[in-house]
């Protein structure tokens, strides 16, 4: 259950490339985007070059063969969530999945079990992601519902000691990250979503953190929604993915109108299709759909669990190497309980800006600022951090040259 | 080394002893500006008397690029009139839109010109910018004030 991180890197062509003047990349961004390897590039290619066409439509071989592609995608997203074919809506991120399931529900009218009004909750956690957080307030103000949400304690846990204040015969809708993409901090689910179903509300599961790093089936957990972006997940960019339990997209509007979503339409109106037709109005992102399914396969054929096992004994070292430089704070849990693979900090009152500047120059990629996570940071009173994310392709070297690149800015920064 | 043209002597001092930090009282126009992209923030109090920029001080939090940038302009704007300082604002804001192309004019930005480096890094020219676009924001506001 393990492999070979060096085989690994062969995969991925962009490990060919030297970084500032020959220096060897050390790539500690996935958590922004991954890289890609050869088989998703060459997934994406070949579809443009043998089966390009538009799908669902066209009654001719090429669009035969694009539309076999683009639903064969839907397949292997849907076994890899261990969910069915058609609860797999493609989007062009998890911003836009979540975006849709929001807008989706602010769609619904009297009646549907969706249907907002000043009386209900949503509840969101101070660790979201922007993207998991603003169309809820959007969603709020457009609706008059109450927006609340769980407070981050300083462990850098959730604090689930008011849970049935929070979540309340009142709540429809609990919107959460699996894992924040700043503190790394894994969210324990299931009192949530036992709290939230007792009390009649879905579960939105932001899983863009979790589903390209760990094991994550859909009908295990039994959330309600969950979206990810293909492009974390060593996919294409372009390509998102919503789940949603097939009885809950029967029932939730639609989002975006339009072509080849609809049952039947004339002058004066229209009515949709079944899911995932309803949500994927227009032709799709169809060589990115083919890419991400390359791209779920490639994760699947290495083994999720390996993956998993390989980053968590990576941060464990990593955690150990970092803690021990003088006037590094790691915001995020310190222990490897419960934790993903990335690490955010700070170091003595050198900005992360000048950090992340620094290990560059070393041929390092982090990432810096507040991670789209603005109120966030404002709970850990810290404007900015330094953040090294690991995937399938780190090894300890990586965190090694890390380490040595953040004693020399501090060097450089004259703080040692 | 690469790194070294970003982070002048210069702009090191200026972000270790920055000047002008700590906002004045008796100012004429206040101003606030943030980076969304990396959350730094700047507040500006700007005080005009007699048509002379009489004082700029400031607070605030960033990386070395964006304290030192403002704490450069405080030296450099102090003093002046706003048509003056307007010609070393555009020179400034030139460099910066530069990539590298220009060293900058030396009579008119003084010590500035050791940002020449950091418009070869795009992704910091924003934070050199900072202090600078909250200065026009608070040069203008003070301008409205006095017609």
């Amino acid at each position: 259950m393990s492999f070979s991180v060096a085989d690994v890197r062969k995969d991925f062509p962009i490990f060919e490339r030297t970084i500032r003047d020959g220096k060897r990349l050390v790539y500690l961004d996935s958590g922004a985007t991954s890289q890609k390897p050869w088989v998703v590039i060459n997934a994406e290619s070949a579809f443009y070059s043998k089966h390009n066409a538009a799908v669902h439509r066209g009654a001719h071989q090429l669009a035969e063969e694009a539309t076999d592609a683009y639903e064969g995608a839907r397949a292997i997203v849907a076994e890899f969530l261990g969910a069915k074919d058609n609860e797999i809506i493609f989007t062009k991120n998890a911003t836009e999945s979540l975006n849709l399931v929001a807008y989706a529900m602010g769609n619904a009218e009297a009646g549907n079990r969706f249907a907002l009004s000043a009386s209900d909750s949503i509840v969101v956690t101070e660790m979201e992601h922007h993207a998991n957080l603003i169309p809820w307030q959007q969603l709020a103000k457009r609706t008059g519902a109450q927006l609340k949400w769980f407070k981050v304690n300083e462990d850098s846990r959730l604090d689930l000691s008011n849970i049935e204040q929070v979540i309340t015969a009142n709540t429809k809708i609990v919107a959460i990250t699996h894992q924040s993409n700043v503190l790394g901090t894994i969210i324990p689910l299931e009192a949530i979503i036992k709290r939230a179903h007792d009390v009649g509300a879905v579960v939105v599961l932001d899983a863009c953190q979790s589903v390209p790093h760990m094991s994550v089936n859909v009908t295990e957990l039994d959330v309600d929604f969950l979206a990810f972006s293909g492009h974390k997940a060593v996919g294409p960019t372009g390509v998102g993915v919503l789940w949603g339990k097939s009885e809950l997209l029967r029932e939730l509007p639609p989002f975006l109108t339009g072509g080849s979503m609809v049952r039947a339409v004339t002058m004066e109106s229209a009515t949709w299709a079944d899911a995932p037709q309803k949500f994927e109005a227009g032709v799709p992102n169809m060589a990115q759909a083919v890419g991400l399914g390359a791209a779920l396969k490639y994760l699947s054929n290495i083994g999720m669990d390996a993956i998993a096992q390989h980053e968590r004994s990576l941060t464990g070292y990593a955690l150990e190497k970092l803690l021990k430089i003088p006037g590094l704070r790691l915001v995020g849990p310190q222990d490897n309980v419960a934790r993903g693979a990335a690490l955010s900090f700070t170091i003595n009152d050198i900005h992360p800006h000048d950090v992340g500047q620094y290990v560059d120059s070393q041929g390092i990629a982090v990432r810096t600022g507040h991670h789209c996570a603005w109120p966030l940071a404002k709970v850990m009173n810290i404007p900015a951090t330094t953040r090294a994310s690991f995937y399938l392709y780190n090894d300890e070297h990586d965190v090694d040259a890390l380490v040595e690149a953040l004693l020399g800015a501090q060097k450089y920064f004259g703080k040692s | 080394m690469e790194l070294d043209s970003l982070y002048q002597e210069v702009i090191l001092d200026h972000y270790k002893h920055p000047q002008h930090k700590g906002l004045r009282s008796g100012y004429s126009a206040q101003v606030h500006h943030v980076n969304p992209s990396c959350g730094d923030e700047i507040t500006l109090n700007l005080t005009v008397s007699d048509g002379f920029i009489s004082s700029i001080s400031w607070d605030g939090q960033g990386c070395s690029i964006s304290q030192a940038s403002v704490s450069i302009l405080g030296d450099l704007l102090t003093g002046k009139t706003f048509s003056q300082a307007e010609v070393v604002v555009n020179s400034f804001s030139e460099l910066m839109a530069s990539k590298g192309t220009t060293s900058g004019d030396p009579e008119i930005l003084e010590d500035a010109v050791a940002f020449a480096g950091v418009s070869k890094f795009p992704g910091r020219v924003k934070c050199a910018l900072l202090g600078w676009m909250a200065f026009k924001d608070a040069a203008i506001q003070s301008q409205g004030e006095s017609k």
